[in-house]
């Protein structure tokens, strides 16, 4: 998925930057963390990165930042701000367009939502290299709506049971309902170096032989990254300091580091 | 500037504070009077009395709507499910016209009760017009969501309440439910309304039932999860080569 945009959907690769939407079958495995370090790590590679914050309900990429935005998403849909006021920069080197909490009316999918947050992608793809999609975690038609925007689509999963099932219903959804050839995969607070290998071949496993018959036929499920439990991310996140800057040399900003170096090619 | 300082209590204007305390039957502090412990106590009755529906003692349709506003965030936070019941009294109005208002406030009294008794004590019953009721069951699993709102139903059905010396009437409710979308952050008006089109059903369906919004089916069978789990030692720490 690092390279080839996805040809079968409906998402052509236009030019500008390239999209990728990280996302979640559950909440609280760690979706926002890796999508503002995974920015930096993006950014001290030389790209030129944004975060659009596209869990319009749920947004605390604010909170992870320690950001206090005046202006957010929510005051250019309703055009008190104009795009380039909203758009700040963030920690880490990195520029980011934050929901605020006025977008808790946008939590249901309205074709005005939907017109929105098209033009907003359109705008903002040809001033970047990368836009960081941090949308909410499950399968509700507002999350499903904002993958669709992205080209590639990240899935970070623990190796909980819940968050594997819950991962396990949002890939098949991606392969079946948007028709996606190819997800990745990011396994977060790993207990192990390797987990991420097996549970990554456990859910290929399941979905080649239960979504086989379905439209995602051929689907590939690929491991773009393995981040063990690290107590250097405990720290960075209640603190709400951006690990890759304060700790940039744990495991887990290595392997953040690693998925960057993975995507850019 | 020490804190004792900072106000006067006997300056302060407190007698229609105090009025409306004592016409609500609130009991005074026991504290001597402008003491700061007295005050205080002022202040909670005040509270408490700004929250809670004077007829019933459920809490008033504002603390149900911060109440719910909570919920949704706790809902979209920890992902457990919620479900919200809106309750009104079928031909509530006839015990109005035909028994008068305070037989009306006497019905409306044993309903709170009664679905007071049905729930849990988590649960959170709000008055929230003149015959509707709210109720908030938090962390309440989508499978037993029909039961629990049959159970108020039934409950308030074999009620026999005494509108008039002797004489004995009974009432039915209609019910709508709707759980709030795990992970999603709804808006309180959002989830209101959802739960709000199923009362309107249930009276359209001809009153005295309970429907809930239909729910999705799980997108992953058994079969699939026992797959998915099949090989996975969740509880090794061992590094895999």
């Amino acid at each position: 998925m690092s390279t080839t945009p996805d040809p079968a959907a409906s998402r052509p690769a236009r030019s500008g930057a390239r999209t990728l939407a990280v996302t979640s079958g559950k909440g609280g495995v760690g979706k926002t963390f890796v999508t503002a370090n995974l920015a930096a790590a993006l950014a001290a590679r030389g790209q030129k990165v944004l975060v659009l914050d596209a869990d319009l309900g749920l947004a605390n990429l604010d909170v992870v930042l320690n950001l206090h935005p005046k202006l957010t998403l929510h005051d250019v849909f309703t055009e008190k701000a104009t795009l380039e006021q909203a758009i700040l920069p963030a920690p880490g080197g990195f520029s980011v367009l934050l929901a605020g909490s006025g977008m808790v009316e946008y939590s249901r999918l309205t074709p005005e939502v939907r017109d929105k947050l098209l033009h907003i992608i359109d705008l903002v793809k040809p001033r970047f290299d990368w836009v960081l999609l941090d949308t909410g975690a499950g399968i509700s038609d507002v999350v499903l709506f904002a993958i669709s925007l992205a080209q590639d689509v990240l899935v970070v999963a623990t190796p909980e049971p819940t968050s594997l099932t819950d991962a396990y219903a949002t890939i098949k959804v991606l392969a079946t309902q948007q028709e996606r050839r190819q997800v990745g995969l990011l396994v977060n607070q790993a207990n192990r170096v390797g987990e991420g290998k097996l549970i990554c071949g456990q859910l290929q496993q399941v979905l080649q032989r239960f979504v086989g018959a379905m439209p995602g036929a051929g689907f590939r499920l690929e491991l773009l990254g393995e981040v063990k439990s690290d107590p250097a991310v405990r720290q960075a996140v209640l603190k709400r300091q951006l690990m890759l800057e304060h700790y940039p040399g744990c495991d887990a900003a290595q392997a953040i580091k690693a998925l960057a170096a993975k995507l850019v090619g | 500037m020490p804190a004792s300082q900072l106000i006067d209590a006997a300056a302060l204007d407190l007698d229609q504070a105090l009025q409306l305390l004592q016409q609500a039957g609130a009991l005074l502090p026991d504290a001597a009077p402008h003491s700061a412990a007295w005050l205080q106590a002022v202040l909670d009755a005040l509270c408490d009395l700004s929250s809670k529906d004077a007829l019933t003692g459920l809490v008033n349709r504002r603390s149900f709507e911060m109440s719910l506003a909570r919920e949704v965030d706790r809902v979209a936070r920890a992902g457990e499910p919620a479900l919200l019941l809106m309750l009104d009294i079928d031909h509530f109005k006839a015990v109005n016209d035909t028994h008068g208002h305070l037989a009306g406030d006497q019905v409306i009294r044993a309903v709170a009760r009664a679905v007071e008794q049905t729930v849990r004590p988590m649960d959170l019953v709000a008055r929230v017009g003149g015959e509707e009721f709210a109720i908030i069951l938090p962390n309440c699993a989508t499978h037993v969501g029909l039961a629990v709102a049959e159970r108020v139903r039934e409950r308030v059905s074999e009620l026999a309440i005494e509108v008039a010396p002797g004489q004995m009437h009974h009432v039915t409710v209609s019910l709508g439910g709707a759980f709030a979308p795990q992970w999603v952050r709804s808006s309180p008006l959002l989830w209101t309304e959802r739960a709000d089109r199923q009362l309107y059903r249930a009276k359209a369906e001809g009153r005295n039932r309970a429907c809930l919004e239909p729910q999705v089916d799980s997108l992953v069978s058994a079969e699939e999860k026992g797959m998915l789990y099949a090989t996975l030692n969740f509880e090794s720490q061992q590094d895999l080569p």
